[in-house]
């Protein structure tokens, strides 16, 4: 352990801001990038399920005797 | 290896390949990652020149290599895709290119935070900055020159090229450090002889950069998955799969 106290670990030596800078840039980058690809997915998974039921739809309308 | 590599070329086959890569590739890297971020940040030793700042040390270089090596991935993904018209190369070369320039984007902000303290500048253009930033550049080539063209094929073809012709820019980069002068540091980790890091803070740098490195290849899986699934919607094992009825 480096640090005596949780302030001293924030601190840094007093170059806390570039190092709290960078981690943050970091993590906020990489959570940003994992969020969106886990949307694209299930943003398909939606979408595939949605043209799904409306071919079903199609089907069951064009099955049924229209007089 | 290429009667076991084969069948990834399959699509469907190489969906669930990946499907049962992921939890395991993005488990182990966030244990890693963390193992290897509290290491640099907590017990890791001050530098004597540097002091606190060289913990940045622990993100900006697994993300500057991570750049290079998913950039030369991403090439030869391409060039698979170019020579052999693999399809399922094509569409990983898409697949990469985004997280590629998230990674190539982190390098470059981490390095501003950690020259504002250090150098006295955020930025300053010299070689190994420059070619970092054509690095981003190249990336967000592939993906604007794939989304120019309304025929998907075309579009990626011509992406493909510009990543097989842009990784000459990665041994510019590597090598910049010497061929120029330049304010960064020349090679501490990636040279033939001995690394000149001290092994506790070598460790804690080695266990961050595989943890990147799982975190890629578990992302770089998520998104194929998701693009084969897009490529394939109307064949019949798409709707097997995911349609249940």
């Amino acid at each position: 352990m480096q640090f005596d106290s949780f302030s001293d670990f924030l601190a840094m030596g007093g170059y806390g801001f570039y190092i709290w800078l960078a981690y943050g840039l970091t993590y906020g980058l990489l959570v940003g990038l994992a969020g969106y690809c886990f949307w694209e997915l299930k943003a398909f998974h939606q979408n595939f399920r949605q043209k799904l039921a409306r071919a079903q739809r199609v089907k069951q309308y064009q099955e049924t005797e229209h007089p | 290896m290429f009667k076991w590599l084969h069948p990834l070329a399959k699509p469907e086959t190489l969906y669930r390949f990946c499907g049962h890569l992921f939890p395991w590739l993005m488990l182990s890297a966030l244990t890693i990652l963390l193992v290897g971020n509290v290491w640099g940040l907590v017990f890791a030793p001050q530098d004597y020149q540097q002091f606190d700042t060289v913990r940045i040390m622990y993100i900006h270089v697994p993300s500057a290599l991570l750049s290079m090596s998913t950039y030369t991935m991403m090439a030869i993904a391409a060039f698979i895709a170019l020579v052999w018209q693999v399809k399922v190369a094509q569409w990983s070369v898409l697949a990469i290119a985004p997280i590629g320039a998230v990674f190539t984007a982190i390098s470059l902000l981490t390095g501003m935070a950690w020259g504002k303290p250090m150098w006295g500048t955020w930025w300053e253009w010299d070689a190994r900055l420059t070619s970092q930033l054509i690095l981003l550049f190249l990336y967000l080539g592939v993906i604007a020159l794939y989304g120019a063209f309304s025929d998907r094929q075309t579009g990626g073809k011509v992406a493909s090229l510009l990543a097989v012709i842009g990784v000459v820019n990665v041994p510019i980069i590597h090598f910049s450090v010497e061929w120029w002068h330049t304010l960064h540091q020349g090679a501490s980790i990636m040279k033939f002889d001995t690394p000149s890091v001290h092994p506790s803070m070598l460790w804690p740098l080695l266990i961050s950069l595989l943890g990147f490195y799982l975190l890629m290849l578990a992302l770089v899986c998520l998104r194929l998955r998701t693009a084969i699934l897009e490529h394939e919607q109307h064949r019949p094992w798409v709707r097997a799969t995911l349609g249940g009825h």
